[in-house]
């Protein structure tokens, strides 16, 4: 995930250049046995079919793929992440430019506001949503006190509610990234463009956005991988009404004890994060600019 | 405009060679029928936080006239180009082209072509669509875009880059890019931001001659902002000297250099060497100065000085002369060292009062050094030294 974030930015590093590969021994190395090791494991499991992994055989896959509930699940948790990444960037990009014109002082500031939600774990940030979200949470208080609405509204247990509590919770992600980027950005750039008589919309969609892009890619790759795997703020804020990927997976090996079948949810949670990533990566060949 | 060009091509401080001034001769297609635009600052002040960055600056720039602004950093010569092209509000003052405001239009109404000094060319476009760019933003259609692009390229002489990049253009060729992609826009003003400052000595020359050339085919009025003489004395038709947010002194070229109003002035064009003195009598169209050192000079001045005055005098490194003998107008001098710089051999010589002097002779071919011991510094026959009143009493 990071690494991708980093390949997205574009690494600058010298080409040809000797580096002892030994250096990246030790975390290769744990990778191989914590990760590589257990993956394999795991793709071995999804070929048993039966729960009791005595019998080998697709049945868990053909279950999955077969089962239309299964696939509306695969489709919500995609949902889910693409709603939290339009989310964060269409609050990320207007922050970024004020960002970007703010004095050194006012982005120090400004820096440690974007962190602060990080300095707070995340089961703590889902339980203050839900206090803001409930049928007498502030938000309906408020909109009842102004006379906007009569009934409260349902926030809690929808996926409004959800990609709500989801964009604050990773909106630093989208902010990191993107704040660098649009921090390097030549200012000429985009006096040129003005002084060419190009208006600060057409600036910022012809100059702006294909210039940060790369930073964006990074926060949205980000962003996505975060918001699917989310497995405290879905269960929590979603509750037992809106299922997505992670939140199956542990009722299937903690409840219903079907481990080839949660193998399999967890490969197709695994490719669906993949294939946004890499849906993302695609999107960033456009943005070579350097 | 004609003569204001020969008279920057022949005059003295410019010292083009010949071979250059042939290769910027040929034009090339003739321009459009364009009036040049005059471009008044009236009254212009502009603050940041405390300081005060532009100081009631007021400059008429005639049509078709190039004015530098000559300054050290700091001295709100680029505060005064932002606020002209837009990107600054200025606290005080009135901007007009041709007569007319400007000072409400944003930076994209103003029809004002930049030249940045990193050039600035948009990084993900090609060549022809940096060009274009302005074009497309103004909505002229395709055809209309393709031409004028084609005939820019041609114009710099660029014509088989269309495809490229920015980042794979040589400095030299990424100015020519961005002059291009400004004057494609048939701007009513160029402005151009320390346009050499990034170019490599040899390329230089060859810029300033390119961009006096295009500033001229399109009859453009221009300001250039540097921070240094040679650039603003090789292109500039008059050059505004600024401190301090103020303009000190404007002027041709040749007046600023020669006739410098102030010690400022001087100081911040061509080298001079400073000797401090007492007023002893006004003479005829001057005063007689004795100079700390002993030697008494006549120099001439428009200001009033009284008699006793402690004074400054300052004298250009070329207008001086070594002698073999004394005589009551020289310095007796140690020389202490001589360095062949080009055509001129730069003497630096120290006085009995321990002022050290420069003193530059054309150099004659195979002569390396002046010699060592000691000699008379006088003034050159065509000598104009100038008088300054003394700055700390």
């Amino acid at each position: 995930m990071a690494g991708a974030a980093v390949a997205a930015t574009g690494s600058s590093g010298v080409p040809g250049e000797k580096v002892d590969w030994r250096l990246a021994a030790p975390l290769g190395l744990t990778y191989l046995a914590f990760f590589a090791a257990p993956f394999a494991i795991l793709l071995g499991v999804s070929f048993y079919a039966d729960s009791e992994q005595t019998r080998l055989g697709l049945d868990s896959w053909t279950k999955f793929y077969g089962d239309a509930f299964y696939l509306k699940v695969i489709l919500d948790t995609l949902k889910l992440g693409v709603f939290a990444v339009v989310a964060t960037t269409l609050l990320a990009y207007p922050l970024a430019l004020v960002f970007r014109a703010a004095s050194a002082r006012a982005q120090r500031v400004l820096i440690f506001i974007i962190l602060m939600p990080l300095l707070t774990s995340v089961v703590i940030r889902t339980f203050a949503w839900i206090v803001i979200l409930a049928r007498e949470g502030v938000i309906n208080q408020t909109l009842i006190g102004l006379g906007i609405t009569a009934t409260p509204l349902n926030l809690l247990q929808t996926e409004l509610g959800l990609v709500i509590a989801l964009t604050q919770i990773e909106m630093p992600l989208m902010l990191l990234p993107l704040l660098t980027i649009m921090n390097q950005m030549d200012q000429n750039l985009i006096d040129a463009s003005r002084a060419l008589g190009a208006s600060k919309w057409r600036t910022f969609f012809r100059v702006v956005l294909p210039l940060t892009l790369p930073g964006w890619i990074a926060g949205a790759t980000l962003v996505f991988a975060s918001a699917t795997t989310a497995f405290i703020s879905q269960s929590v804020i979603g509750g037992a009404r809106l299922v997505y990927l992670p939140a199956l997976i542990y009722q299937q090996v903690t409840v219903v004890y079907n481990w080839p079948f949660a193998a399999v949810a967890s490969l197709t949670l695994l490719f669906t994060v993949l294939a946004g990533i890499m849906a993302l990566g695609w999107l960033g060949r456009f943005a070579k600019t350097s | 405009m004609q003569p204001a060009l020969a008279r920057q091509l022949l005059a003295p401080p410019l010292q083009i060679p010949p071979r250059v001034v042939a290769i910027s001769m040929p034009m090339l297609a003739a321009p459009a029928v364009m009036t040049a635009q005059p471009l008044t600052l009236d009254g212009i002040t502009h603050s940041y936080g405390g300081g005060l960055a532009v100081d009631n600056v007021t400059l008429e720039v005639k049509g078709g006239e190039l004015v530098a602004l000559l300054g050290p950093s700091g001295c709100g010569k680029t505060t005064l180009l932002r606020i002209v092209a837009g990107f600054i509000q200025q606290g005080n003052g009135k901007v007009t082209i041709d007569g007319r405001p400007i000072d409400t239009l944003p930076p994209n109404r103003r029809e004002i072509g930049i030249v940045f000094q990193n050039y600035a060319l948009f990084p993900h476009m090609t060549v022809a669509e940096n060009i274009a760019y302005g074009l497309a933003a103004r909505g002229e259609s395709r055809e209309v875009q393709a031409q004028r692009v084609a005939e820019m390229l041609a114009t710099v002489q660029m014509g088989s880059f269309a495809d490229r990049k920015p980042r794979q253009l040589s400095g030299g060729q990424q100015q020519r890019v961005a002059l291009a992609r400004a004057l494609a826009m048939r701007p009513r003003i160029l402005l151009l931001d320390e346009p050499f400052a990034a170019l490599d000595k040899n390329l230089r020359l060859d810029m300033q001659i390119e961009i006096k050339r295009l500033q001229r085919q399109f009859a453009l009025t221009a300001i250039m902002v540097t921070h240094d003489q040679d650039e603003a004395m090789a292109i500039a038709d008059r050059i505004a000297v600024m401190s301090q947010g103020r303009i000190e002194q404007l002027g041709t070229p040749v007046q600023v250099y020669d006739e410098p109003a102030t010690l400022f002035v001087n100081n911040f064009i061509g080298s001079s060497n400073l000797l401090n003195g007492k007023v002893e009598a006004a003479v005829d169209g001057g005063y007689r100065v004795a100079l700390a050192n002993g030697a008494v000079w006549t120099v001439f001045s428009k200001a009033r000085f009284e008699p006793g005055q402690p004074v400054v005098v300052s004298v250009r490194p070329e207008q001086m002369l070594l002698a073999d003998e004394p005589a009551p107008d020289r310095i007796p001098v140690t020389l202490k060292l001589s360095l062949p710089i080009g055509g001129e051999l730069i003497h630096d010589v120290i006085s009995q009062s321990a002022d050290s002097l420069k003193v530059a002779i054309a150099r004659r071919p195979g002569m390396a050094s002046g010699g060592t011991g000691t000699a008379y510094c006088g003034l050159a026959g065509h000598a104009r030294p100038a008088l300054f009143p003394a700055s700390n009493p």
